[in-house]
């Protein structure tokens, strides 16, 4: 049976609150994870790895969180992504809201865009195969 | 002390009071100091996740996902790390590691690693692995030759 919305967001829940020793009130669907939930990127695997466990899924490298995005000099100029960089980006993360992002699409603002309902987005997806 | 390649690794570690550390730490009281423990179990799970890539990987300790011990530790006590590997995937490795005091279970410490040169950010790093040095690697050699490698 398929999983519901929210027992997919009560396990990312879980998984966010072991990977970031946060308490369970602050993760909210809207709560970014490096600004509100202090994630760093080693904490980007450890919740890779938790994920995979929690819902039995396998996570491709790059994904969930794109990588060889902001290092390629042809989506990325004076700190700001191309308009490649973008359309690659959009490609790659269905699952985020990249609409405000698009206004601005700063390299600095990019890990704004990772925020809790991302990652049930994304668990979603994957679990519908 | 036992080795399964990509899934456990135990280590001892017999606390005397000849180390030097343990006279500081505490003059009227010397116990091992819980960041030692810390640094034993990094070590451990570090050799069985440099392992699991052939040591060629650059394997750096990158998180400490939890820590606790919850007894003291006084020379003369005998340390067992037995570090399990839970995940390792190109980029990195988590393992679980359970701490024993004289077969007793004292504590629980789990760890991130990074294989740096596989950074999500692309930086480089010196090419020569300043982990597994090669005198490190002679060292481990006859050991894991004798394990279930």
């Amino acid at each position: 049976m398929a999983m519901s919305e929210q027992e997919i967001f009560g396990k990312v829940k879980e998984t966010l609150v072991e990977a970031l020793s946060v308490d369970e009130e602050e993760v909210k669907p809207n709560a970014t994870l490096t600004g509100d939930l202090g994630a760093e990127s080693i904490d980007f695997l450890d919740i890779v790895f938790r994920l995979e466990k929690a819902f039995n899924i396998k996570i491709p490298r790059g994904e969930l969180f794109p990588d060889n995005v902001l290092n390629n000099p042809e989506y990325v100029q004076d700190g700001r992504l191309t308009p490649a960089g973008l359309k690659t980006l959009k490609e790659r993360m269905v699952h985020a809201d990249l609409t405000e992002f698009e206004k601005d699409p700063s390299v600095s603002k990019l890990a704004e865009q990772f925020k809790v309902q991302t990652i049930v987005n994304y668990v979603r997806n994957k679990v519908k195969g | 002390m036992e080795f399964q390649s990509g899934k456990r690794a135990v280590a001892v570690k017999n606390v005397s009071l000849a180390e030097e550390h343990l006279h500081d730490h505490w003059e009227a009281y010397p116990v091992m100091p819980t960041c030692l423990m810390i640094e034993g179990m990094a070590q451990t799970a570090g050799i069985l996740v440099g392992q699991a890539r052939n040591f060629q990987e650059k394997v750096v300790l990158a998180k400490i996902v939890k820590a606790e011990i919850n007894d003291l530790v006084v020379p003369g006590d005998q340390l067992k790390y037995e570090a399990v590997m839970e995940n390792i995937s190109p980029e990195a490795a988590s393992t679980t590691g359970t701490i024993y005091r004289n077969g007793q279970v004292i504590g629980q410490v789990d760890l991130m690693f990074s294989h740096v040169d596989q950074n999500m950010q692309g930086l480089e790093f010196p090419k020569e692995n300043f982990v597994f040095t090669g005198s490190f690697q002679r060292m481990v050699e006859p050991f894991l030759e004798r394990s279930d490698v």
